[in-house]
């Protein structure tokens, strides 16, 4: 059957590169304090990039902005052909975007398991519990235990864990490898390319330069509130002098 | 006749009863207030007009409707639920992120407006109402008489107590309400409808202390007043139990119904004092109250 085999062959190729997700001129505020002031971004289905900047450059703002978490944002955000800049965060989330933060934001009067289940299935196509218990066996015997009583590294092996069952296929992490030992980074390292290959998309911010290159496929530079460079894997090396001169390594 | 510290046992246990009665409207009322700080971040000084409100229309039914003390157990909350809504949708919904201190000056506003209409309509000699006939006379335990109405608002406010811890701690809403007090944006970026979630909240706080101003018609009668001095113990009620807490709230209540009935026994010139004397004592050595989380 003909027609069969041409109905496998996948979308049309312009659709296969539609972007998951377009930021353009994002401007975003707290209070009176203007932080972002243009943000210009996009990233294709299934692609996994990252964020750079240095302290203060409005990373964590950037992500924040794109879950609709600002008291002011302006600019556009289209989430799969869906503008979402005037949408409240619950509606974004709808839409398929979740954040692991950079606090990490374990609720402390939730247990371990009240935190894990906390976020609701909304969509379809979300791992299952079981999936995500394998994924981090260590969460499986403290379930019980008070969401922040765990270690650094469980609380964010379970701020990960729980946006995975969502249904979210755009996962924006914020730093998720701060602060924990060499061990728990690479096996954050490890689960996030897990992630990658269950085709997820993902926007990762991240200080430490060597993890950030050994995963992801393109880098967006950031600078007092703007993108100011946009660096493709295979030109990192090359671009490391200018990079050092934007982070202030 | 049996005594205790040359107290006669009769005299005893009534006032223990009268401790628990008046504990069971400070435990539903500090309930409501405790759930609205946490999730609102907002004293809520209108609660006690919105008891009285309760109050108040059982028996506006009853007058206008010829609808008893049953239907209004149940048409009352959700009047006042409902009335408590829009005013959090119309006006504390503005002072979010705003200092407390905003929230408990319109609240406390909105209180001598709700008392004050009140007032202008019904006086201030109160309006009596009827122990529903169900519940009227009382049994004799040999030790006390006990009356069945009282035994009946004892047993229903340690009912709604019991339910409501069990919401907040042990169901998905519950852990809705609790993340949301901690961090109120994260849980909404979840995909949570956390300002509705607030209205309903609200709502429900405001219904539970209506309710409890159905309750205590029959023993208080209705009084446009009724709500405004019986918040003062309530609040020294939620700063002793802490800030938010949910079950230090409801045992603090209790506990402090208890104490002030027993002071009244033994020590009568304390038992209008005994509870602030608490609530000081208890700031000096644990601010945060007995059962508040230190931040
Ligand atoms: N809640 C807030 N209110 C006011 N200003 C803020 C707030 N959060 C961040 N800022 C400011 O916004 C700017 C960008 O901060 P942001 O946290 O986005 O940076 P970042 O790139 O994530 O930095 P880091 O690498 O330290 O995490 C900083 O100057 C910061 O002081
Ligand atoms: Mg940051």
């Amino acid at each position: 059957m003909p027609e069969l085999a041409t109905a496998k062959a996948g979308p049309p190729p312009e659709l296969a590169t539609r972007p998951m997700l377009r930021v353009a001129a994002l401007q975003a505020w707290y209070g009176e304090s203007h932080i972002l002031h243009g943000v210009d971004l996009e990233i294709r289905p299934g692609e996994l990039v990252t964020l750079l900047g240095r302290n203060g450059a409005g990373k964590t703002t950037t992500l924040r902005s794109l879950m609709g978490m600002v008291p002011r944002r302006e600019g556009s955000v289209v989430l799969e052909d869906q503008e979402t800049i005037r949408l409240p965060p619950h509606r974004i989330a709808r839409l398929g975007m979740a954040i692991c933060p950079e606090e990490r934001g374990i609720f402390a009067s939730l247990t371990v398991e009240e935190n894990l289940l906390l976020p609701p299935q909304l969509r379809s196509g979300g791992m299952d519990l079981q999936a995500v218990m394998e994924l981090f066996p260590n969460l499986q015997e403290r379930m019980s235990s008070q969401g922040t009583k765990l270690s650094g590294g469980e609380q964010q092996m379970l701020a990960i864990g729980r946006i995975l069952r969502t249904g979210a296929r755009l996962l924006l992490l914020d730093e998720p490898t701060e602060g924990l030992a060499p061990v728990i980074v690479q096996h954050i390292g490890a689960t996030i390319h897990r992630l990658k290959a269950e085709g997820f998309t993902i926007l990762l911010v991240e200080q430490n330069l060597k993890f950030a290159s050994s995963i992801a496929e393109r880098h967006y530079v950031m600078d007092r509130g703007r993108v100011v460079d946009e660096i493709p894997a295979d030109r990192f090396q090359s671009s490391m002098p200018q990079l050092q001169t934007h982070l202030g390594v | 006749m049996t005594t205790v510290f040359g107290v006669p046992i009769q005299a005893l246990f009534s006032q223990l009863l009268v401790g628990l009665i008046n504990g069971s409207f400070y435990a539903l009322l500090s309930l409501g207030l405790a759930i609205i700080f946490g999730l609102l971040n907002i004293i809520n000084f209108c609660h006690g007009a919105l008891y009285m409100l309760g109050a108040l229309v059982a028996w506006l039914l009853l007058r206008f409707f010829d609808l008893g003390y049953w239907p209004a157990l149940l048409i009352a909350p959700l009047v006042v639920g409902l009335f408590g809504m829009l005013i959090e949708r119309t006006m504390l919904k503005r002072l979010q992120g705003l200092d407390p201190l905003f929230g408990l000056l319109l609240t406390f506003g909105l209180a001598l407006v709700i008392q004050g209409v009140a007032r202008n309509y019904f006086g201030v000699s109160g309006e009596p109402y009827d122990v529903p006939e169900q519940l009227t006379g009382g049994r004799n335990l040999g030790f006390m008489f006990l009356p069945n109405y009282r035994a009946w608002v004892v047993l229903v406010s340690v009912v709604l107590c019991g339910l409501t811890w069990f919401v907040a701690e042990r169901t998905r809403m519950g852990a809705y309400l609790r993340a949301a007090t901690e961090n109120p944006v994260l849980v909404q970026a979840f995909g949570i409808n956390v300002p509705r979630l607030i209205t309903i909240t609200y709502g429900l706080g405001v219904a539970l202390a209506a309710l409890a101003g159905v309750m205590a018609a029959p023993i208080y009668r209705v009084n446009p007043l009724m709500g405004a001095d019986l918040i003062i113990v309530v609040f020294a009620v939620v700063v002793i139990g802490g800030m938010g807490s949910i079950l230090g709230s409801i045992v603090t209540g209790f506990a402090l119904g208890v104490i002030e009935g027993l002071t009244k026994v033994f020590y009568p010139e304390a038992s209008n004092t005994v509870v602030f004397v608490i609530m000081a004592i208890v700031l000096l050595v644990k601010p945060a109250g007995l059962f508040g989380r230190t931040a």
